[in-house]
């Protein structure tokens, strides 16, 4: 019998190696946005004629430019609260979907997945004139359930693909054996099924709210006096004088703070493992 | 193979515990025999999984050390412990075939080919997949995944123990049957360590020799499945074995007499002054319907279940509720106002644990 | 997993579908309807038939597109997924600082596009952008306003730094849902990093990994924002990819007919790769079972 190799620790070998490569990555993930935060600062002449790591007359007016001006605020209130209702929408039509398309088989069910996901194919660009007319026959246009309802066509099969990849990974047996210890339907699957795609659930409900969050031509076609959107407020720095960047700078950065909040409260659900069975 | 000892071994998962509540093992010294085959046998969140996983080095304890042997492997990685373990889902390589996945412990240890294959085959018949060897492992049965890992482990020769953490917990009822039929075989052919976690006493008490009961992080109790059923060390096993389990009542001893709630149960020992909470145990199997001329418990008749083979009496007691077993020879039940005990099978507990006589039986009926 | 027959699952199917159709149906039988019809101007169509389609497909403009975004979309999957799979496999799993890194690395995502195009626009120029001046200081010099490399090297390292982190997520999850079991039986089997990468992290990232290829796929093909503000599609077309041109026409020609004729066949391209593509998966998937 050979002798033994020397034994190898598979998963802890390398961690200076993962340090290195965070680092080099975030430190490309960031300077951009570091940019992008001293722009803000900057004004817009200082912008277009000097380079420098940090503003030389740091000024917030970008900044009290859009508290102050109820145009600009509405923007990210409004937004926030059509991504919302999208999110919450889509996450929750999607989930018994996504299961039904991991767990049976039923007529058209591979065509019907199929279309979903070419739902996601067309460009918006496609769909805003149709939409505008669309919504406006029926009555909701300038709302914020309109641009809610608007970006379903392509979150939701985004919701349905993401979980249904979750909820594959899952072993009947676990149904099963809830089944045979007494739980219903909606109690196995709340109390049991859930936590187990915690993942799938934090991944799909950041992956809809962001696609929604940036879109800005179907929120601004949709709407128009009563719910102003960022998309309307970001047209407004760019004017016969060219491009306010400063503003523009500002704005971004703005935009980045509701997401980071959201990714945070998810980081849970994302981060969570895949505890089977009791102790 | 080799002798596992665990000494003054402790793990807490909270990283400076202060309190007992904070361990989930908690102290203990215990040998597992070379070669024996045991069960380790308690209620979910007892620690036995804590306990094999601390066994198998994929936790490092706290306190205490681990030796296979002679030799201290609290620190030794799990790789380098040679042991093999079954999950309680089936953890097999789906991009593999049945027979890659047997040879994978081999091929990273560098074995070779010839060798590698022999095993193989061997290991193959021994758990009835030498058909399928090379079919992927993904589209097979549970539990034929759960053969595969348990092949997977037995493939090395060199393995001290093998640990199941509640293999049988996916596999439908009818092949549980056979699977555990087949680890006794097994382990009687190969004569390994074999160390089987569970919460389903029938399992437990089939498949091993010796059972180690836990319960709240401790052993309580280890032996064979016929010293938990009649000579149990903490309420909890004889709570646990048996089914129904163990009846507990509250009492009050003075010298060989019980005074359960007023009446007086004979009892086959004198105990002397107990401290602590004293309940006294027995098992609905010795407990037998009497008309009150022999004295014992009074007692009204609330339910009675078949079961086939036998009858559980539910009865309601000034000291709660007992359960007895009636077989079908049993007396008809007309007339009958009381549960009498068997005086021998009465155990004595305080604070939990069992208590023993200090004097045995003078003359008095048993 | 062998999934049971069951009719009834169409209930919990239905308001997905319900929701779905409604945004999508109705508007995609407008755009049809614009596709085969012609105007005189003042909103007077008359059917063209597959005239506009005819048009299209005999347009070198709408090859040299076709080209450019083909060569776009492989470029970046092909840095974007391996390294999406490796940062998924190097962040740190618990802790503070895997709240960090997952917050920072979803900072690119959550950044309107035209901002994003904006930030590499200023941040590329030599005069006054940061990478720009590094870049001139080191003697680099990046002119996308003229240089077609320059411009196409930047379109990519932007899209790159934009939507790398959504592969990332995306298998970070998977890569999470991985039960520690498989972890513990390799380590049991003293199975080296890269066999556990092979047998367990890979096959079963497998479900993401394919979305996740097949979303940067199709967003890459429809592309707008980003490289129209940071390039214009220029110099020249150098940049110009499918959807910049379609633009183009729809809105600076104001011909809707050709336009929705190019909808459509765009629609079409990307239909039928992932059509292919999700087909081989599942074939692939299925015969594994057997």
């Amino acid at each position: 019998m050979a002798t033994p190799l020397p034994p190898r620790a598979p998963r802890d070998l390398g961690k200076p190696v993962s340090i290195v490569i965070m680092t080099l990555f975030l430190i490309f993930l960031f300077v951009p946005i570091y940019w992008l935060v001293i722009m803000s600062l900057k004004s817009n002449t200082e912008i277009l004629t000097s380079v420098a790591l940090w503003p030389k007359d740091l000024t917030f007016k970008n900044f009290a430019t859009i508290f102050g001006d109820s145009t600009w605020y509405m923007g990210y209130v409004n937004s926030l609260i059509y991504v919302v209702m999208n999110t919450v929408i889509s996450v929750t039509v999607a989930l018994p979907a996504a299961y039904a398309f991991s767990r049976y088989s039923f007529v058209g069910d591979k065509h019907l997945f199929f279309w979903l996901l070419t739902n996601r194919m067309a460009p918006p660009a496609v769909f805003a004139l149709p939409f505008f007319q669309l919504y406006s026959s029926i009555g909701l246009f300038d709302t914020h359930i309109a641009v809610a309802l608007a970006h379903c066509l392509f979150n939701i099969p985004l919701a349905v693909w993401i979980l249904e990849g979750f909820m594959r990974g899952v072993p009947r047996e676990i149904d099963e054996t809830a089944y045979i210890d007494g739980y219903s339907f909606g109690g196995f699957f709340l109390k049991i099924f859930l936590p187990l795609i915690a993942s799938g659930i934090g991944v799909a409900a950041f992956f809809c709210f962001m696609f929604s969050w940036v879109d800005l031509l179907l929120s601004r076609t949709l709407t128009s006096v009563n719910v102003k959107t960022i998309g309307v407020a970001m047209t407004r720095t760019s004017s016969a004088t060219g491009f306010d960047y400063g503003l523009l700078a500002a704005a971004g950065v703005l935009t980045i703070i509701p997401g980071a909040l959201v990714i945070y409260f998810v980081r849970n659900y994302i981060a969570k493992g895949f505890a089977l069975g009791r102790v | 193979m080799a002798k596992i000892t665990l000494s003054n071994l402790a793990h807490s998962y909270i990283s400076t515990p202060s309190q007992e509540s904070h361990f989930a093992l908690k102290e203990m010294n215990h040998v597992w025999q070379d070669g024996g085959a045991y069960a380790l046998l308690g209620a979910s969140g007892c620690g036995k999984t804590t306990l094999l996983n601390v066994i198998s080095g994929l936790i490092r304890p706290s306190q205490g050390r681990v030796l296979f042997g002679e030799r201290d492997v609290t620190n030794a990685p799990t790789a380098e412990r040679n042991i093999a373990q079954v999950f309680q889902f089936p953890v097999v390589y789906d991009t593999m075939t049945v027979r890659e996945n047997l040879a994978f412990p081999l091929r990273n240890r560098g074995m070779d080919a010839a060798y590698i294959a022999a095993r193989v085959d061997k290991i193959a018949q021994m758990i009835g997949m030498e058909a399928n060897l090379a079919r992927k492992a993904r589209g097979l049965t549970a539990d034929a995944k759960q053969k595969i890992s348990l092949g997977r482990g037995m493939v090395r020769e060199d393995v001290n123990a093998i640990l199941f953490d509640e293999p049988l917990t996916v596999i439908d009822p009818h092949m549980k049957w056979e699977l555990r039929t087949q680890l006794k075989q097994l382990h009687r052919q190969f004569g390994h360590t074999m160390i089987y976690v569970t919460h389903d006493q029938t399992e437990a008490l089939t498949c091993a020799d010796k059972v180690v009961v836990m319960h709240e992080g401790r052993v309580v109790q280890m032996g064979t499945p016929q010293d938990l059923f009649e000579r149990p060390e903490h309420t909890f096993v004889g709570y646990f074995i048996g089914s129904p389990g163990m009846n507990l009542m509250p009492a009050r001893i003075e010298g060989n007499v019980a005074h359960v709630a007023g009446a007086r149960v004979a009892l086959s020992g004198f105990y002397g002054a107990l401290q602590g909470q004293v309940q006294i145990g027995i098992r609905p199997e010795f407990v037998s319907l009497g008309d009150g001329r022999t004295g014992g418990l009074p007692a009204r008749i609330r339910r009675i279940e078949d079961v086939g083979r036998h009858r559980i009496l539910r009865a309601e007691t000034p000291a709660g509720e007992i359960s007895a077993i009636l077989s079908e020879t049993a007396p008809p039940l007309a007339g009958m106002t009381h549960l009498t005990f068997d005086p021998a099978r009465i155990s004595v507990f305080a604070d939990d644990w069992r208590q023993s006589p200090s004097g045995s039986a003078v003359g008095k009926a048993a | 997993m062998e999934k049971t027959v069951n009719q009834k699952a169409w209930f919990l199917v239905l308001p997905v579908f319900l929701l779905v159709a409604f945004s999508a149906v109705i508007p995609l039988m407008t755009v049809v309807n614009y596709s085969v019809q012609d105007t005189f101007g003042d909103n007077a169509f008359f059917w063209a038939g597959l005239e506009w389609f005819e048009e299209m497909l005999s347009s070198d403009r709408l090859w040299s597109a076709l080209g450019r975004q083909v060569i776009f979309s492989a470029t970046i999957l092909v840095i974007e997924v391996p390294l999406g799979i490796i940062i998924a496999l190097n962040m740190p799993k618990k802790g503070g600082w895997s709240s960090f890194c997952l917050v920072m690395i979803a900072l690119p995502l959550l950044i309107p596009w035209n901002v994003v195009g904006t930030i590499w626009q200023l941040f590329s120029r030599m005069d006054i952008g940061l990478l720009g001046s590094a870049l001139l200081a080191m003697g680099v010099e990046v002119n996308p306003g003229k240089d077609p490399v320059a411009a196409w090297v930047l379109v990519v390292v932007m899209d790159v730094w934009h939507w790398t982190s959504l592969v990332a997520l995306l298998c970070y999850a998977g890569l999470q849902s991985i039960p520690q079991a498989y972890y513990q039986a390799a380590r049991i089997d003293q199975a080296s990093r890269w066999s556990v990468f092979r047998y367990i992290e890979l096959p079963k990232m497998g479900g993401v990994l394919l979305i996740a290829i097949l979303l940067r796929f199709m967003d890459s093909f429809m592309i707008y924002t980003e490289p129209f503000v940071l390039t214009g599609g220029g110099p020249g077309s150098a940049t110009t990819f499918l959807s910049i041109d379609l633009v183009k026409m729809a809105v600076g020609q104001f011909d809707l007919g050709p336009a929705a004729a190019f909808s459509i066949m765009y629609f079409l391209v990307i239909l039928l790769v992932c059509w292919v593509f999700y087909t081989v998966m599942t074939t692939l998937d299925k015969q594994e079972e057997r």
